[in-house]
């Protein structure tokens, strides 16, 4: 069971550590087109960052902050970005993620559209890929009795 | 839009499974409609996709993401493709109109929309395996087919969650084993999409390395498929699953999967590799002789009714797989033919199965007595689906019989007519045994005193919502025979390659 | 002779981690090292698949220094500089379908273990059979 580990330095260092693993899952989004990254990696990251909240904390703690609930409604707004931005280039008169229709709503250049079209959707790749850890990781840590074990 | 099908049938249950979910927690009798609708889209669409495949004639190519083949994905649909998609999509509409009692009966009802979101994604990997054109796609939806299946199989009763562990350690050899397959091929070829890999192939017909990645493609498909044998995941896995989980896995996963083989074996390798150059039709055959021999014999062997309809699945596998072997025009037909007829006999029997597990509760066929009195409607739709089984015109299973024994008589297999005629008569023997046990009361034993104070029931104690789809099942059973003719003049001759 | 062997480690290297993940999944008792089998299987695959994109002489497939349309009208890309992006592209999908297969695996194992108080094949199925 994960109990509260009472040390003041680690958590401070997490403390502290979080918000910046937090920012480099998302240099991590951003900067896939041109290096090593993406939407899982910086997905598998932002999940890091929980599961050190509650390593450290309580999983109580960690709970509080981000319910299960939210969880399950981040992992299904990830796919809803996903299939939205196809779904609107659908509808522009384009084949299923077809993102140079959607020059036609922004104002850039189909080429460039298909560069942000393809940056919309790792982001929702992304927030699927975090609820879905973090939801696995929940399960692990509290050997599936997700209410129950809460009460010692 | 109409042009927009083929993508819309993949990615409409994907989005509303996890819309489903997220409904779920704000409002739970939302779950069923939202599963219905969407079965009914895609239903629509399904329908939609082989009007257009029949009235054009040509293979409909969709490129997903407006990139042309072969730098993008794209899918096609032919007549082999849009008619499974039409069978698996009224398939599992019928189905899951049919689970909604049994669900809320078996599985705590906190689990309801768990089920219903990973039926939902089972059905999305099923549309998405049979539409796409290009071999890793296939691979990613075929694992996201056997994720939803793994984990549905896990609610069922005492075991199951075992035998969904088993099943998930075997189904990803068979995975794996594909996904090598797909990385020989693109090593030789530098290609991933179907028909770019068919103009491909032909010159590098004396590799080696082209014969490993096929065999890789058959093992792979075969776990996933449920030949003898690697068939051994399935009794198991399909008995101690929730019965609306058994009718929607058994008739449709194995059958894709057959189809999946099909496709490989003669459009993207080109027919002649595996009649002329290496004796695959002869070890296929050699493979389905033995497998039916034993999944007759174990089937047997079974006391208990699901048992016995997961080695049944087998030996119609074995079918199929003969209708292959038998590499003329008249066997693939009939192989064509099996699959969709085949979808619609598992579901007719294994939803009486489920049923007759609601009312009674139970499985094993000697506490089957006088089920007749309590259950006639039910027994009536089992009757149907034994005798389409069995080969009885005019039901659907002796049409694709006739074509598969005719096929194994042109090619000369005496083997395979001799195993496909007494595997038709041990078939019956074992419905003839369920039957019997049903319908025959022994003589002297006076039924009235098991009958107790409760009225003659008029329709056997099982919901409307049960009892229509089984109708419409064996409703459908009986017009696809009568109408055989029709779907092979229309749909099925063009789906058979050419050079047969 | 030599060469098949030396010049093709890559195959040799998976063929053998293939080879420790089918036996742990077949040989071994426990369901958690099956589980740790199964993943060495497909991590074998993934590796196989990524050391035939590699080239000799070969550099990261990003072109540098250009950023959309401005500078891409006079740049002369030669492909055989660059590894295959491909199977990269394909084996990250892969690595996602085994973390998949995982997550599930390792959830049916807690139930598993919660209902048989064991997660040795053998007495699971002493336990079933009752």
């Amino acid at each position: 069971m994960v109990k509260r580990h009472e040390d003041v330095i680690i958590q401070t260092v997490c403390r502290c550590l979080i918000p910046y693993m937090q920012i480099y899952s998302l240099y991590v989004l951003v900067h896939g087109h041109g290096s090593p990254g993406g939407g899982f990696q910086g997905g598998c990251i932002f999940a890091a960052s929980f599961v050190l909240l509650a390593i450290v904390y309580d999983l109580r703690e960690a709970k509080r902050r981000f319910s299960e609930k939210t969880n399950g409604v981040f992992c299904a707004l990830g796919v809803f970005i996903y299939t939205a931005i196809g779904w609107l280039c659908l509808l522009l008169g384009g084949n299923f993620l077809d993102y140079g229709k959607l020059s036609k709503i922004f104002p850039t250049d189909p080429v460039m559209a298909r560069y942000y079209g393809m940056a919309g959707i790792e982001t929702g790749v992304q927030i699927t890929v975090m609820a879905i850890m973090v939801s696995i990781f929940l399960n692990l840590a509290t050997k599936g009795k997700h209410e129950e074990v809460l009460e010692e | 839009m109409i042009e927009q099908f083929p993508a819309l049938i993949v990615v409409t249950p994907l989005i509303m499974s996890f819309i489903l979910f997220v409904v779920s927690y704000w409002n739970e009798r939302l779950c069923f409609p939202i599963l219905l609708a969407t079965l009914s889209a895609c239903v629509v669409f399904a329908l939609g996709i082989l009007d257009m495949v029949i009235k054009h004639g040509q293979p409909i190519h969709y490129y997903l993401g407006g990139w042309d083949p072969p730098w993008g994905i794209e899918y096609v649909i032919d007549h082999l493709n849009a008619l499974v998609l039409v069978t698996v999509a009224i398939v599992a509409w019928l189905v899951a109109l049919y689970s909604k009692s049994v669900v809320e009966k078996e599985l705590h009802e906190s689990k309801l929309p768990q089920f219903y979101t990973l039926f939902l994604l089972q059905v999305t990997g099923l549309f998405g395996i049979t539409a796409t054109g290009d071999m890793f796609n296939l691979y990613v939806l075929l694992e996201i087919a056997s994720f939803s299946a793994y984990a549905i199989i896990a609610m069922g009763e005492r075991g199951a969650d075992f035998a969904a562990f088993r099943y998930v350690v075997f189904g990803t050899i068979g995975a794996c084993a594909y996904l090598l397959g797909v990385g020989y091929l693109y090593i030789l070829t530098g290609s991933l999409n179907m028909a770019d890999l068919t103009q491909l192939i032909p010159k590098l017909f004396y590799n080696k390395a082209l014969l490993v990645g096929f065999a890789l493609f058959l093992i792979g498909v075969g776990i996933k498929m449920g030949i003898f044998p690697l068939h051994t995941w399935l009794p198991d896995a399909y008995t101690l699953a929730p019965s609306a989980v058994s009718a929607l896995l058994a008739p449709l996963f194995t059958k894709v999967g057959a189809y999946v083989i099909i496709r490989i074996m003669f459009t993207v390798f080109d027919p002649s590799f595996s009649i002329k150059l290496y004796p695959v039709m002869d070890i296929l055959g050699w493979i389905a002789a033995v497998g039916i021999a034993f999944a007759c014999i174990m089937a047997l062997a079974q006391s208990d009714l699901k048992r016995m309809l997961c080695y049944l699945i087998v030996a119609e596998m074995g079918y199929i797989v003969i209708g292959i072997a038998s590499a003329n025009r008249l066997g693939l037909t009939g192989a064509i033919l099996h699959i969709v007829n085949d979808m619609f006999m598992m579901a007719c029997l294994f939803t009486v199965a489920g049923a007759i597990m609601y009312q009674t509760g139970a499985r094993n066929i000697y506490q089957f007595r006088y089920l007749h009195r309590t259950m006639p409607v039910t027994l009536g739709v089992f009757v149907v689906g034994a005798l389409s089984v069995v080969g009885v015109p005019p039901m659907c299973g002796f049409f694709s019989k006739w074509y598969l024994i005719l096929g194994t008589i042109e090619a000369k297999k005496w083997l395979l007519l001799f195993v496909l005629l007494a595997s038709s008569l041990v078939n019956a023997i074992l419905f003839f045994r369920v039957i019997e046990n049903a319908y025959l009361e022994p003589r002297g034993e006076h039924a009235f005193a098991h009958d107790g104070g409760h009225p003659s029931i008029s329709l056997d104690g099982v919901p409307w919502s049960m009892l229509i789809p089984m109708l419409m099942i064996a409703a459908g059973i009986i017009l696809l025979g009568i109408f055989s003719g029709v779907i092979i003049k229309h749909v099925i001759q063009f789906a058979v390659p050419a050079s047969f | 002779m030599l060469e098949y062997i030396i010049a093709k480690y890559n195959y040799w290297i998976y063929i053998f981690l293939l080879m420790i993940g089918f036996y742990a999944m077949m040989a071994k008792n426990n369901l958690m090292k099956k589980l740790v089998g199964m993943n060495i299987f497909q991590w074998a695959i993934i590796f196989y698949f990524v050391s035939i994109g590699a080239k000799k002489g070969g550099t990261v497939p990003i072109i540098s220094g250009v950023h959309g349309h401005h500078g891409a009208e006079h740049l002369v890309v030669h492909a055989v500089d660059y590894i295959n992006p491909l199977p990269h592209v394909l084996m990250l999908t892969a690595i996602v379908v085994g973390l998949a297969t995982t997550g599930i695996a390792l959830a049916l194992l807690i139930v598993i273990y919660r209902r048989y108080g064991t997660l040795e094949e053998d007495e699971i199925l002493e336990e079933l059979k009752k």
